[in-house]
């Protein structure tokens, strides 16, 4: 049974009709046409859809959209503005710090899985400013890499973690 | 109304943004020759091949003094379309801001063959360097002219000409050329610029698609749309059945999806599908959708599968035979056996594979991951009764693939609901397809037995392999109709006589393949470095075993076995990379249980060299492995671009290790059973090695490929080091725990 439904992406809400059950993804991929959460496994394993939602990595292919009425969903489209929130930055960079850390460190191979990593450790770097390699590996082994890219992924999130200690300062 | 009034037909592929929606247009069958006074027809107006003795066919020079590249080859993610950008821009001197590619597609790019083997370098930079320097050689011709000059006494910098030793007056290639075709037939006998003289070849050019990847402004084929399309979802068994066996239909109730609006029920055959306007109703009806299939025949069962390879009635086939076998065998001090045993391992890329169709009754489009668009024609051109020039295939890239995953399946799948439903459509494949109806990497049972002289001469050397060949004959295909006659496997994959004992000087040696009949088996296909991991995990642990019976270092020994200096000298390379050193005592467990040891091995696919060194910790009460550093150094020629490579060695050398530690299709008398990441695992965070890639860089030499040849060698490396920590050599891989523990226990350890 479809409804309307108002759900708040990346600061700004957005009328969608959906069936209450549809999950997440669907209605970011398919009715806000976001191109950061997609598909991967459909059953929360390797974290291809992964958004934040209040801040928190959630598996958006098994969260029902109707879950996520007030709350505020982050997409890795909004993400470089939550940082700037997080951070007090007068507007959003371009990218997060660890988006730049990814390609400074060449890391991508096909990238796909690179929505999930992003958001995970950008929320890691948002609780734990300076994580060490078995917390960065502890906290990112819900996310898997089909190419192999896992020791590039490792090195960029502490390179951006020294990134955003030196902007601080 | 007529079918072809319901799309508007565009004059060119054109990106709208509606909504946000990405949406893609195309024009499908265009008018041929629409404006008279043009002698070449608009570039990709016209069902390709282009002619790839025409310089147009593989370069255009814009007016703002940049050019388009066109290559046959796709990007996988292994940063190939930058080394040939590089390539080109090194030929032409330009910038790399200067030039870029287009999208591979049947009317537009050339056929250079598949994107595997490793090709894509190997092939295309010659074609590339070649093409690109015979247009630099006509630029210059016509600025010489324009300059008033000679050619010989010209000079370019980014596309700018000028006499040499002055900067103006000047013109650029943009002014030359404009947007015209050169009109030039392609000798490719142009002069290429010397070594001395490279700007861009040889270097770590970072590559260009990165930023828009981490930013979400990428748009990969799951993120494409066509207008007015449905949702497709194949409608099949979870887990596939013996290849021969297909998926019979025996009963279906179209009602049991009746209460999910629009979704309707799609059937050719044992093809079955269902489409629904919106995404989540077309995945609902697959999975609510009432069928009942028929009881396949009989499989082994994964515990089973080695004895029933062996048991199998099998075709012999001599792959080569060198010297005289049992002459060398006589005259030995040591002989090794050993009979190893490799699994069926998965494609599955990250991303299920994903198409788009727009299927006419005269014309159709199809936009698929297929790592040979031409090859993808042809099979789509047959199942969808059209003539191969009244079918465009356009390449969109998914997720890393690593050889023939279901791409071409979804392609065919796409085609099919879209001729069915008479709508274009998006297919994509849920988890489960993709796990379970992969053409898998075929498992292997291998023996050898090698031997070597008192002073460590590799004397003789025997292997026997038994697997069968590759599904040619994709599922969409096969379950629509196509005909028995068509099915059996070809015989092309057969023991490997480079990386099974290739890099050595053995004059006495006989590699013997045991064919399987792959109908009575799972599908199969070429999985990155096919089946090299099997050869090498058998012959690098046998030859192992030889340097440790005749009390010598695994390194050593295998370095007076080598004449090929290439081959030494990515031995060493890795070696001195790793800091290897001849180890004096054995290793000793710590309290935790745990022991140490340290691998090489050698391997190749094809033409280049790799090597890899291992180490790893085997935690003797849990029998859980962990490989805690691998080294591969790779010697493909010249390098185009070392970043690339030490990228692509790095992947490998993580994939070996998920291979060999975790990756197993498992499957019961029925079907496989291994269906998603938690019934097939592969490496994580916390297991992941750290890494060292090691480039050999030889600029003087042709270039060969870089995506292969370090898996197999680390797949022997890990398996040596298992022995220097354990005493003990494992036979089968994955080396899961229960696996580790039971082999320790024989050996009471």
């Amino acid at each position: 049974m479809t409804t309307k439904l108002n759900i708040k992406v990346n600061e700004h809400v957005s009328a969608v009709s959906a069936a209450p059950d549809t999950p997440l993804l669907y209605v970011l991929a398919d009715e806000l046409a976001l191109k950061g959460p997609r598909f991967g496994c459909g059953l929360a394993q390797c974290g291809s859809c992964s958004v934040l939602v209040d801040g928190v990595e959630t598996r958006a292919c098994v969260t029902p959209v109707a879950s996520v009425q007030g709350k505020s969903v982050t997409t890795l489209e909004g993400l470089p503005a939550w940082y700037a929130r997080q951070h007090k930055l007068p507007q959003a960079p371009a990218m997060h710090p660890l988006q730049q850390a990814l390609i400074d460190e060449q890391a991508l191979q096909c990238g796909y899985c690179y929505n999930g990593m992003i958001i995970k450790g950008a929320e890691l770097l948002a609780r734990n400013a300076a994580p060490s390699d078995a917390q960065i590996r502890q906290a990112m082994n819900g996310h898997l890499c089909r190419c192999g890219t896992y020791p590039r992924i490792l090195r960029a999130i502490s390179r951006a973690a020294a990134v955003i200690a030196g902007e601080r300062t | 109304m007529s079918r072809t009034a319901r799309l508007p037909a565009l004059p060119r592929r054109e990106f709208l943004k509606a909504g946000g929606a990405l949406l893609v247009g195309f024009q499908l069958q265009p008018a041929f020759g629409t404006s008279p006074a043009r002698k070449t027809p608009e570039r990709g107006s016209v069902a390709g091949p282009p002619d790839p003795k025409q310089i147009d066919t593989w370069l255009a020079i814009h007016a703002d003094n940049t050019a388009t590249l066109y290559i046959g080859f796709v990007e996988l993610g292994q940063g190939s379309t930058t080394a040939l950008l590089q390539v080109a821009a090194e030929e032409l001197d330009l910038d790399m801001e200067q030039i870029r590619t287009a999208t591979v597609d049947t009317n537009v790019t050339p056929n250079q063959g598949g994107t595997y083997s490793s090709a894509a370098i190997q092939r295309g930079r010659p074609q590339v360097a070649l093409a690109a320097a015979e247009a630099r050689g006509a630029l210059l011709e016509r600025a010489a002219q324009r300059l008033g000059s000679s050619v010989e006494q010209l000079q370019v910098n980014k596309g700018r000409v000028s006499v040499l030793g002055h900067e103006r007056p000047s013109v650029s290639y943009g002014e030359l050329v404009g947007e015209k075709p050169f009109g030039l037939a392609f000798s490719g006998t142009a002069k290429l610029k010397s070594i001395d003289r490279y700007r861009l070849v040889g270097k770590p050019i970072a590559r260009r698609d990165m930023a828009a990847k981490v930013t979400a402004r990428h748009s990969y084929i799951q993120h494409l749309r066509l207008p007015r399309m449905l949702h497709g979802r194949v409608v099949r068994p979870r887990g596939q059945a013996a290849y021969g066996a297909g998926a019979k239909i025996l009963s279906l109730e179209e009602s049991s999806i009746a209460h999910i609006a629009g979704a309707r029920v799609l059937r050719r055959g044992d093809f079955l599908g269902v489409v629904a306007p919106r995404e989540w109703d077309a995945v609902r009806a697959a999975q609510q959708l009432k069928v009942s299939w028929e009881q396949p025949p009989k499989l082994p069962g994964s515990d089973s599968l080695h004895e029933a390879m062996q048991a199998d009635k099998s075709q012999e086939q001599v792959a080569l035979e060198r010297g005289n076998l049992a002459s060398g065998f006589t005259g030995a001090a040591r002989s090794v056996v050993a009979k190893c045993y490799g699994p069926y391992q998965a494609h599955v890329p990250f991303a299920p594979n994903c198409a788009l169709a727009d299927v006419r009754d005269d014309a159709a489009l199809v936009i698929c991951s297929s790592q040979d668009v031409y090859n993808a024609r042809r099979s789509l051109a047959g199942l969808l009764n059209l003539p191969l020039e009244k079918v465009r295939v356009q390449y969109g890239e998914g997720a890393g693939t690593f050889g023939h995953s279901c791409y071409d399946d979804a392609a065919q799948a796409a085609a099919l609901l879209s001729q069915l439903a008479q709508a274009p459509v998006r297919l994509q494949f849920m988890r489960w397809d993709e796990h379970g109806w992969d053409t898998y990497g075929p498992a292997h049972v291998g023996e050898v037995r090698a031997a070597a002289t008192a002073d460590g001469r590799l004397c003789a050397y025997e292997y026997h392999g038994w697997q069968h060949g590759w599904s040619l004959v994709d599922t969409s295909a096969q379950l629509s109709g196509v005909a028995a006659a068509e099915w059996p496997p070809s015989p092309v994959q057969g023991v490997n006589p480079l990386a099974a004992g290739g890099m050595y000087d053995i004059p006495n040696i006989k590699l013997v393949n045991h064919r399987l009949p792959g109908l009575n088996y799972l599908r199969g296909a070429w999985l990155r470095s096919p089946l090299d991991l099997s050869f090498c995990f058998a012959s690098e642990q046998v030859i192992d075993q030889l340097a440790r019976d005749l009390r010598m270092d695994p390194y050593q020994f295998r370095r007076i076995n080598i004449k090929d200096e290439r081959w030494r000298g990515v031995l060493d390379a890795v070696a001195s990379g790793a800091g290897w050193a001849t180890r004096t005592s054995a290793p000793r467990m710590n309290d935790a249980g745990v022991v140490r040891g340290r691998g090489i091995g050698l391997g190749t696919h094809l033409v280049s060299y790799g090597a890899a060194v291992a180490d790893v910790e085997v935690n003797v009460r849990s029998g859980v492995v962990r490989i805690t550093h691998l080294y591969g150094a790779i010697d493909a020629g010249a390098v185009v671009n070392p970043g690339n490579v030490e990228s692509q060695i790095t992947g490998q050398l993580v994939q070996t290790a998920s291979r060999l530690l975790k990756e197993e299709v498992t499957f019961d008398e029925a079907r496989v059973t291994s269906l998603d990441w938690a019934s097939y695992p592969i490496l994580r965070f916390e297991e992941c090695p750290d890494i060292t890639p090691i480039v050999v860089q030889r600029l003087d030499q042709r270039s060969t490929g870089a995506g292969e040849e370090t898996m197999a060698a680390a797949a022997g490396a890990i398996a040596n080091a298992f022995f220097d920590a354990t005493g003990v050599r494992m036979t089968r891989y994955p080396l899961t725990p229960s696996r580790v523990l039971a082999a320790l226990a024989e050996r009471g350890r």
